[in-house]
């Protein structure tokens, strides 16, 4: 066997770099060695009696593990290298600047080209969908961003809200006839209770704690909603959830529509483009929020509170108050953006608010970066984009969706953009390294 | 010694703090007068935190009072209040052992964030504020002006808009006791101020907190081992060992006290003198 003979060369080699990095390598095939000869190198199998025949494989085995060797020994020897391979050493000052300067460019652009977006794909209604699917992550990604980014606490549950604006919009139009433009304060300010009334029990948890337990809220909801079938329908959802109209004159091909109101032909693209500026509308109110209230008093208690939560308390602030104001406020959003997907599919069941959705929403914020708004819209965009993207590679679409987040976690392990704007300056002002600023989880 | 207790801000009454079967504090009692600095000293292990922490309310006390006077005649019975209420309510500002600082926020954001409350009910629980309304707007600025005020006090008005993680040690350490400062507290409680600077910034620190005194009114109560800062600065020395109170009084007396220089220094009186 290769391995132990590495291992012994190494021991004479080990001052310099190769002799380290085929220790390295060497301990890795011998580590894959001792797991790949019962996982490949034994093979057994059913004997035409029905007994068990057990083959040996010694020569997939050998492939594996050289495999495995020859792969680590060019990782240890680039890592040696990662100073001179580390692009970001290389750029010159001026460079640095001109990306910095074209970084302010990148948000008013992504702006217009999402206003412009109708426009530009209005006989494309594949991509206006995937542009709204887009914008109700980027929304979602918003608003979670408040209790993650900006509170520090990290929520793996946050679909529950979502899923608690959609049913309340589908239930106050179903049962009572309300309009959309009625239920969806109404949704957001039920999914704000909601979020108080979380919060209240597990607020006092925190870190790897308060995820378990978001996460466990999260399901349960959607459990509710399963077997409460009297009330939410069960496992067959809610149809025939009413249309959005444009503020009373519905989207239909008839004299009061809004195709004839507005001399126009009927066509229901009017629909999309709609649903495409009201989501918009949502998020942009979302975003605007936020970095309002990151101005404000409540926005610095809740940074203040990410950063150091004892220091917060013995200056006065009363955490748990600071604490559920970020959870109702993350919820109300994810209200907002719930009863928006509710009006947009016409039809909801407990299989739209899964638990991958809460991972696909928090992997967008970690990914943008916590606490940054253009970096969570970035992340939205290249996310779900890109998995529609992959959408004609079937299964290998997860696959490629794992390694990227992967690599983007070892190249910027604190997301896109991780750098920390002061909420206000005196002088002038500086952006914050993103090592010094505090994450989610400690 | 004898205390008028109407001089007293903190008065503290047989305080007992039991941590299992561990007697962390045992039947403390001891007075802080107004205006002055009382320091509360001791060995490693004797106990000093653990009565900071029951005075601002991070524990709360298996036995005892603790009686706080405001100067305007308001009383407050600290081991009855929540952490956050202490600071808020009863005016008590602490700094601690191992700085905690948001070290991902400005200077000028760590002072703002100490003046959240008075912030908070101008902003009308953000309402008010969402909308610029300018008694907030006002309000924002008499922070600012606040924070501006005691980062020059503490000599840091340069770096205002540095993050307060890529300050040096010592700034750290002033930049906290500056933020406590900011939430306009009766009783300043300083947990090892001087703890790793060197003998310049030791001496600083002495200037800063005399002048807090004077100008201010504001009384201090610190732990401290740097004995240079204790009997330079100090008005009253209370001295603990193993939870209990083994002398008080003036630190001349406490200086020659046979009990302390045996339990506590355990070094001949010269180098106490340091």
């Amino acid at each position: 066997m290769t391995a132990p003979d590495e291992v012994k060369k190494s021991g004479l080699l080990s001052r310099s770099g190769l002799g380290r990095a085929l220790k390295d390598a060497g301990l890795a095939a011998l580590v894959s060695f001792g797991l790949f000869s019962l996982m490949l190198g034994l093979l057994s199998q059913s004997g035409p009696t029905g007994a068990l025949i057990l083959t040996t494989r010694p020569l997939l085995l050998f492939v594996a593990v050289s495999l495995v060797f020859i792969g680590r020994l060019i990782i240890a020897l680039l890592a040696q290298n990662r100073t001179a391979f580390d692009f970001r050493n290389q750029f010159p000052s001026e460079t640095g600047n001109l990306i910095k300067k074209l970084g302010h460019l990148v948000g008013p652009v992504l702006l217009l080209f999402a206003l412009a977006t109708p426009f530009l794909f209005y006989s494309n209604r594949y991509l206006l969908d995937l542009g709204i699917l887009v914008l109700t992550y980027v929304m979602l990604g918003w608003g979670l961003n408040i209790v993650v980014g900006l509170a520090g606490l990290l929520d793996l549950g946050y679909v529950a809200f979502y899923a608690v604006g959609a049913y309340s919009y589908a239930l106050l139009a179903q049962n009572f006839g309300f309009s959309f433009w009625i239920c969806l304060p109404l949704a957001g300010i039920l999914a704000a209770f909601w979020g108080i009334l979380l919060g209240f029990p597990v607020l006092r948890l925190r870190g790897d704690y308060l995820a378990i337990v978001t996460l466990a809220f999260g399901e349960i909801i959607r459990i509710v909603l399963i077997n409460w079938a009297s009330f939410t329908g069960g496992p067959n959802g809610i149809s025939g959830i009413p249309r959005p109209s444009f503020f009373g004159i519905p989207f239909t091909d008839t004299p009061q529509g809004f195709a004839a109101t507005f001399g126009l032909e009927f066509t229901p693209v009017h629909r999309i483009v709609f649903l495409y500026y009201v989501i918009l509308a949502l998020a942009l109110l979302t975003n605007f929020v936020t970095l309002r209230l990151r101005r404000l008093p409540i926005g610095r208690a809740w940074e203040a509170l990410r950063e150091d939560e004892i220091a917060c308390r013995s200056l006065g602030i009363n955490t748990t108050n600071t604490k559920l104001t970020a959870f109702a406020m993350g919820a109300m959003f994810g209200g907002f953006a719930g009863s928006f997907f509710a009006t947009r599919q016409g039809f909801i069941s407990p299989e739209s608010f899964v638990f991958m959705e809460s991972a696909l929403v928090l992997a967008i914020v970690v990914l943008g970066g916590m606490g940054s708004q253009l970096g969570v819209a970035i992340a939205a965009l290249a996310m779900v984009g890109g998995f529609e993207f992959f959408r004609q590679f079937e299964q290998f679409r997860m696959l490629v969706f794992g390694s990227a987040m992967v690599l983007i976690m070892v190249w910027r392990p604190r997301g896109l953009v991780a750098t920390r704007t002061p909420s206000v300056f005196l002088k002038n002002k500086k952006i914050i390294p993103a090592a010094i600023v505090k994450q989610a989880r400690r | 010694m004898n205390i008028d207790p109407r001089d007293l801000i903190l008065d503290v009454r047989r305080l007992k703090m039991r941590f299992g079967g561990l007697i962390a504090v045992d039947d403390l009692s001891f007075g802080a007068r107004r205006g002055e600095i009382t320091a509360l000293i001791g060995p490693n292990g004797a106990g000093k935190t653990t009565v900071f922490n029951c005075i601002t309310g991070f524990y709360r006390p298996s036995e005892g009072e603790l009686h706080l006077t405001h100067p305007d005649g308001d009383k407050f019975r600290l081991e009855r209040l929540r952490d956050f209420k202490i600071a808020y309510r009863a005016r008590v500002a602490r700094t601690f052992q191992n700085i905690r600082l948001f070290a991902g926020m400005t200077a000028l954001e760590n002072l703002l964030v100490a003046q959240h409350n008075i912030l908070m009910s101008a902003s009308g629980f953000t309402l008010l504020g969402l909308i610029s309304w300018p008694g907030y707007l006002k309000a924002e600025h008499d922070a600012i002006e606040k924070a501006r005020f005691w980062l020059d006090r503490v000599g840091l008005l340069g770096r205002a808009d540095d993050p307060a993680g890529a300050l040096a040690y010592g700034q750290q350490r002033r930049l906290e006791i500056a933020r406590a400062l900011c939430a306009s507290p009766v009783l300043l409680c300083l947990d090892e101020p001087a703890a790793g600077l060197n003998p310049r910034e030791a001496s600083e620190l002495n200037k800063l907190l005399l002048s807090i005194r004077s100008e201010t009114g504001i009384s201090i109560l610190l732990i401290e081992h740097h004995m240079r800062v204790v009997m330079e600065i100090s008005d009253h020395v209370v001295v603990l060992d193993y939870g209990k109170k083994i002398a008080d009084g003036s630190p001349a007396e406490i200086h020659k006290n046979p009990k302390v220089i045996a339990a506590y220094l355990g070094v001949p009186e010269e180098e106490v003198a340091l």
